[in-house]
């Protein structure tokens, strides 16, 4: 609920009090002076704000009063991406010899760790699943406080596969966490046939029970707003309602479907913010959903069917066992973002070319913002004339908002924003092993064919090791028994961790330059302070889907 | 032709086997491959090595003095070694964790291969064609016969057909025109092979069969061969044979790691020595660890062998022998029940179920087989209606033919051992327990639930069922509408193919009630027996009622309070059968038996009504002290009164003068039945064996070994045959243990008449993993310690069920 600066403001540092906590903490603060230095530093003591939010900057109200001119722009880019410094600043540390205060023991990192981790076995009766997908793990690490990252993950009930989708938040996680609640309902909708579309309406018509759409499987900690419940299900309802009315007759293609749900649910998303609730609460929050963002990406598996949608720039990559046992990664998803020139054009195209230079700036929409296709953001939607009209009349929370308030530079032809998916569609192979889908928080640490190699082995096991084989060689029994023996315990350290994602994370975070986890640089990673844990990396979430390679090679075989 | 996993084998024969039947089998094989070279010309590589198997523990060195008992009195050489004597028996063994062994000498090794060789080459002799390279592909069955089979090469016609198919045994059972359901899963098994020895291991070295590493090692060329039955095993083939055929399969070293550990443990020397390979061969395994044999209960002429658990070498001289028997006699030579495919029905064929019973079971090949060892996987698979709320109860649960029945129930606040410390051959966690259930019954009264039993009804429209069932059973069932009637359904033999209550509900229909694993046996015999008259049926009606046994002497109150029928001894005499209400339930069938001889009832009640009639139970039973029990305090009421149960003490080979129930055989009944010709031969000729109830006399209850079944009995030093039950009575305060006491000549060994007399004057003593304790043998029970005193011809003598 972080709209920023609402009622949980972002950390404002105070030169005086913050940093030399922060050299007792850690031997950093020499390393990071240079970066602050090159953003003013005297404005930034005074008034810069450690974001939190990183595909959207936030602007402190210092801004709002007139300083406008010194392109925030520039000060996002530096405190942004605090990356690239980061490496710097743990190398550095290397050699430091500040005696280490905060030192998190292993079962305090492996708490921290696996305190949002959840599994899901897909029931099986086994030698006979049929189900393509065995079950999956999935984790968060939260960087920002509240974390803004979402995830979801469902059972399609009234037709066959299985939605999981992680969702990063941007300017608040309330979006995020509106579309974790909302986008599977608008897809598995999307996906009914006719029939049963019908079969929902006339039972709500009757106020009989209605069918279960969805099983969800969620971790405790994962909620859903009860408050808004009704007006979700209202919005929904009206939106099968129009399926109903369209009917096409024809089957449902699940790309279309995917589409038809993102586009349906940010319009819906748009809508109630602009109708408003008589409910203040409601009318509050729905204001907060609209007015934040959200990037999506959601997989939707079917038997060998795998759909990948996905708007902004979390990504999906499916991990692939080659014949000899090595893994490699094969994405699935295009990030929405200034790297990826397809997207760039996309948005030139779209608006006129006198605006060519302001669309992308400092590798950012607008200058602002870095994903460029998102849920919410209606600031980068909505006409100049609806945003005032919406925000004067909000409520007064939202008028107080100075974010709320301020238009994007150059804006002239809205929407800049769209929320539609690039959906992609992969036959699953017996090779396929798995698919990660995980928000940029992971991917900015890790290249995705370190990703595949450590997922991999960390499913398979023993088995991934390249299997033994004595072949024509001469091996005593001693010499066999050493090599099992030093395997195995290599393996056990795998299974110190009981989730794959949860493994990822550990690597994420802990990753030394070989490759390999660093414990002490995982402890000293997680035990920044919240205000600063922002800067050195970025909330991490990570669903790790494994497949069953069986039924794959038998649909396969069927297919064939 | 032994191409599958024949080929593979390690070809260890070895007679230490804890069922007897199995350890018959692995006789025969033994004595039969060790001719067989003579006989046919064949090299089969018979080696006559020994085997030694090592204990680490105690409680392993106890399991190997039992089947050193059971070795010994079948005249099988076999010793208990110290560690030392190990050392001077193998060289390369390391004994310091060692606290004994069993040697014996007799095992033998083979070359697998070449047994079917010249097992092949003896059969073509005799006449027998073999075809190689023709797969079966359909079982033609025509009216539940055998006619022929579909082979890819063309029909054959025949009259027996032999599914020996090994792993694919189950597929081709379902490859018929009707479907046989052979229960087996296939699992990976790995052994090791290794180049020979700097100084090549003599050919004589004995096996090492090293059953807490898990292992076994015998010689081979010279090296070592050395597998074992890890922990976590490998099913495959759970889809069937076409996933991957058995060539392909792969060595896996890393799963064999824990194995190779144990065996470098055993023999530190074989650190330097050479690999050659890794063998991953295919073993299939049974749900219950015991081979499969016998013909089909829906396809007559449809035979079985399969399902080895990984003993193929050492049981297939001997299996062979049984079936051979069994097609050509139309029964086997000896009691094969504990291997018959009938004990297995259609409930143990899912695919899922075997595949997670075999991950157990392989295991199991290598732990300590202790007494009432329950199988945990695969179960709550058929339950009693009321078994959420036994559970809440806290009670324990075994299962029988896939059903959950309970064990004795655990007082609240009351912690037993976790399941693995709990093995034991010395006196359990749950003797208290069972203790206080048991004086309950005796006392006041408690409820079991025996739901699981079998149950049929056979009715008809004129006199067709009780002229049949006259003639299939000994007692007499031309009884008053009303009556329960105890019988044996003999064999022309007249021994027990089961052993029944019938009740008879109306002049046109009985309700039989027979021990849970009689299911399919039971109702195959009937069937085959039956005349194929559509006015004559017979239902299964096994799920649609729940059994409550009111045990106890109170048991006649509560039922009093619950139902307005007057339900006193006059009204309602000892084997009655009446249909009355119980609550507000109707139809509840009752029946003044217990299975146990102590007074009570049973209640067969519509599942519908179950919960109901056992809340009031329940309740109303509360001011008589009423409390739940269950089948461990059943069985030792039943054993301290001397009733014998099918399947545990009765078979196929004991007839009812043998166990003192002339009573229930009804040779004047005015008509023929099946047995009647053998029964009256025996009257006349007198028994060969005869069931007898031992009392341990010297037996510390807290100290000493706990006897089990099995235990040979030796009279005046001499031994005379085996135990088939224990259990501890409560009442005596001692081990009661049924046997079977056998007449052997002195000099000839043969067998001869058992008469009171040679019981009478016995000295006894039962032998218990080595140790023996005196016993004093008895022919009747001890009416004399027992409250309730009946006519004679009302004792009830009969109950179902088996540990």
């Amino acid at each position: 609920m972080c709209v920023c600066p609402g009622p949980r403001r972002i950390a404002i540092p105070v030169r005086s009090s913050r940093l030399p906590l922060l050299s007792d903490a850690m031997p950093a603060p020499a390393h990071l002076f240079p970066l602050i230095r090159s953003c003013e530093i005297s404005r930034i003591c005074s008034t810069a704000c450690y974001c939190h939010h990183k595909h959207l900057c936030c602007f402190s109200s210092h801004f709002a009063h007139g300083h406008f001119r010194y392109a925030p722009q520039k000060r996002f880019a530096a405190l942004y991406r605090p990356k690239e410094n980061f490496n710097h600043f743990i190398h550095a540390r290397d050699y430091a010899s500040t005696p280490q205060r905060f030192y998190l023991t292993p079962p305090q990192v492996n708490s921290i760790l696996k305190a949002n981790e959840y599994s899901f076995k897909v029931p099986e009766f086994d030698g006979k699943n049929v189900s393509s997908v065995l079950g999956f793990d999935s984790n968060q690490l939260p960087a920002n406080a509240p974390i803004e990252d979402r995830r979801s993950a469902a059972t399609c009930l009234q037709t066959r596969g299985m939605l999981l989708g992680v969702f990063d938040g941007h300017a608040g996680c309330a979006c995020a966490q509106a579309v974790s609640e909302r986008l599977f309902y608008y897809i598995a909708v999307s996906l009914l046939p006719h029939e049963t579309l019908l079969e929902i309406e006339n039972a709500v018509e009757s106020g009989r029970a209605l069918l279960p759409i969805l099983q969800w499987h969620k971790h405790p900690n994962d909620y859903f707003s009860k408050e808004a419940s009704k007006l979700y299900f209202n919005s929904l309802r009206t939106y099968w309602q129009e399926l109903i009315d369209l009917n096409s007759g024809e089957t449902t293609d699940v790309k279309e479907a995917l589409i038809n749900a993102f586009k349906r649910l940010d319009n819906d998303i748009s809508l109630e913010a602009q109708v408003g609730d008589p409910n203040s609460f409601l009318n509050y929050l729905v204001l907060r959903v609209a007015f934040s963002g959200a990037t999506a990406c959601v997989a939707h598996v079917d038997g060998v069917d795998l759909h990948v949608a996905n708007t902004g720039d979390s990504r999906a990559m499916l991990g692939v066992q080659e014949e000899d046992g090595s893994w490699s990664a094969v994405n699935l998803s295009y990030d929405h973002n200034a790297q990826n020139e397809r997207e760039v054009e996309r948005v030139k195209t779209e608006h006129p070319k006198s605006e060519e230079k302001s669309l992308v700036k400092q590798d950012r929409l607008l200058g602002l913002l870095m994903p460029f296709r998102a849920f919410g953001d209606v600031k980068f939607k909505w006409s100049i004339e609806l945003q005032k009209r919406v925000v004067e009349s909000g409520p007064d929370q939202l008028n107080d908002n100075e974010y709320t308030k301020f238009i994007p530079p150059n804006y002239h032809t809205p929407p800049y924003l769209t929320a539609e998916p690039e959906v992609i569609h992969h036959k699953l192979r017996p090779q396929d092993k798995f698919l990660v889908l995980a928000t940029d928080g992971l991917w900015e640490t890790m290249h995705r064919q370190d990703v595949a190699r450590i997922v991999g082995e960390y499913l398979t096991g023993v088995h991934h090791q390249q299997p033994i084989a004595v072949g024509g060689y001469k091996v005593t029994l001693g010499q066999m028994h050493g090599l099992l023996t030093e395997r195995r315990a290599r393996i056990s350290s795998v299974f110190e961790d009981q989730n794959a994602a949860t493994h990822l994370i550990r690597h994420a975070v802990g990753n030394n330059e070989f490759g390999t986890v660093d414990h002490e640089r995982l402890s000293k990673m997680l035990s920044l302070p919240e205000e600063l844990a922002r800067m050195y990396r970025d909330d991490i979430t990570i669903i790790v889907v494994q497949f069953n390679s069986h039924v794959i090679g038998a649909c396969q075989n069927e297919e064939l | 032709m032994a191409a599958g996993t024949t080929r593979f084998c390690a070809g260890i024969v070895s007679t230490a086997r804890h069922v007897s039947i199995e350890l018959k089998m692995a006789d025969y094989s033994n004595k039969l491959y060790q001719q067989l070279e003579q006989e046919t010309g064949v090299q089969t590589g018979y080696m006559k090595t020994g085997s030694i198997s090592l204990a680490q523990t105690q409680d392993r060195l106890i399991s190997l003095k039992r089947i050193a008992s059971s070795l010994n009195v079948m005249g099988i050489p076999c010793e208990i070694i110290t560690p030392k004597q190990v050392a001077q028996l193998h060289p390369l063994i390391n004994i310091h964790d060692l606290v004994g062994a069993m040697y014996v000498p007799e095992d033998a090794l083979v070359s697998s291969a070449n047994v079917s060789l010249a097992l092949a080459t003896a059969a073509s002799r005799n006449g027998v064609q073999i075809h190689e390279r023709t797969s079966v592909s359909h079982v033609l069955i025509q009216k539940g016969r055998v006619t022929g089979v579909e082979t890819d090469r063309g029909k054959i016609q025949c009259q027996y057909f032999v599914n020996c198919a090994g792993q694919w045994a189950y597929e081709l059972g379902h490859s018929g025109d009707e479907p046989v359901s052979i229960p087996l899963h296939a699992c990976e098994h790995f052994y090791l092979l290794t180049h020979p020895l700097k100084e090549p291991l003599a050919s004589s070295v004995p096996t090492i069969v090293d059953p807490d590493g898990r292992i076994y090692i015998r010689n081979w060329q010279g090296g070592i061969l050395s597998g074992g039955f890890e922990k976590n095993p490998k099913p495959l083939f759970t889809e069937g044979r076409n996933q991957l055929e058995i060539q392909n399969l792969q060595e896996d070293w890393d799963h064999f790691e824990p194995l190779l550990s144990s065996l470098l443990r055993r023999m530190p020397d074989l650190e330097a020595l050479q690999i050659m390979q890794l063998v991953n061969c295919p073993e299939s395994f049974t749900p219950d660890m015991r081979c499969i044999m016998g013909e089909s209960p829906t396809v007559r002429g449809y035979f079985v062998l399969a399902g080895m658990n990984s003993a193929g070498i050492s049981y297939g001289g001997g299996a062979g022998k049984y079936l051979a028997e069994w097609m050509v006699n139309g029964y086997p030579s000896e009691n094969v029940w504990p291997l018959d495919l009938k004990r297995f029905g259609t409930l143990q064929s899912s695919r899922t179920f075997l595949r997670h019973r075999v991950m157990e079971v392989m295991p199991l090949m290598c732990d300590l087989k202790v007494p009432r060892w329950d199988f945990q996987t695969g179960r709550q698979l058929r339950t009693s209606p009321l078994y959420d709320r036994l559970d809440a109860q806290g009670a324990r649960w075994m299962e029988k033919h896939g059903f959950e029945r309970v064990k004795y129930f655990v007082p609240p606040g009351k912690d037993l051992l976790d399941l693995d410390q709990s093995k034991t051959f010395y006196k359990p966690d749950w003797f208290d327990i069972v203790g206080s259930e048991v004086k309950c019954c005796k006392e006041a009264v408690c409820v079991i639930d025996m739901s699981s039993f079998t149950k049929f009804e056979i009715s008809s429209t004129g006199d067709q069922a009780l002229e049949s069932l006259q003639y299939l059973f000994s007692n007499d069932l031309d009884v008053p509408v009303g009556h329960v009637v105890h019988t044996g359904m003999l064999n022309e033999k007249g021994g027990y193919e089961n052993d029944c209550s019938i009740a008879r509900l109306s002049k046109r229909s009985f309700f039989m009630i027979s021990p849970t694993d009689q299911q399919v046996h039971c109702w195959a015999w009937l069937k085959n027996r039956l005349p194929n008259d559509s006015n004559l049926t017979m239902e299964d009606v096994t799920w649609k009622y729940t059994a409550l046994n009111l045990i106890g002497p109170r048991a006649v109150d509560v039922l009093s309070e619950l139902s307005y029928a007057p339900i006193t001894p006059e009204h309602f005499p000892s084997l009655f059968c009446k249909e009355m209400s119980v609550g507000y339930a109707n139809g509840i069938r009752v029946m003044s038996i217990t299975h146990t001889g102590e007074p009570g009832f049973m209640l067969y009640i519509p599942i519908e009504y179950a919960l109901h009639v056992y809340n009031e139970v329940m309740n109303m039973g509360q001011k008589y002290g009423i409390r739940n029990a269950g089948y461990y305090a059943l069985r030792s009421l039943r054993i301290e009164k001397f009733f014998a149960f099918w399947g545990q003490d009765l078979d196929a080979f004991t007839t009812p003068m043998e166990c003192g129930r002339e009573f229930q055989v009804k040779l004047d009944k005015g008509m023929q039945f099946v047995g009647q010709e053998a029964l009256l031969e025996q009257k006349q000729n007198g028994v060969y064996k005869r069931f007898t109830m031992f009392i341990l006399e010297d037996h510390d209850t807290d100290m000493d070994l706990w006897p089990w079944w099995g235990e040979p009995i030796f009279r005046n030093g001499r031994y005379v045959g085996k135990t088939t039950s224990s259990a501890y009575s409560y009442t005596l305060e001692r081990h009661v243990c049924l046997g079977f006491v056998h007449h052997f000549d002195e000099k000839t060994g043969e067998e001869l008449v058992v008469t009171t007399d040679f019981i009478n004057q016995g000295e006894y003593e039962i032998d218990i993993a080595g140790q023996r304790f005196q016993a004093k043998a008895k022919l009747y029970p001890f009416s004399s310690l027992f409250t309730q005193r009946r006519r004679k011809d009302e004792v009830e003598l009969s109950g179902y069920q088996r540990e």
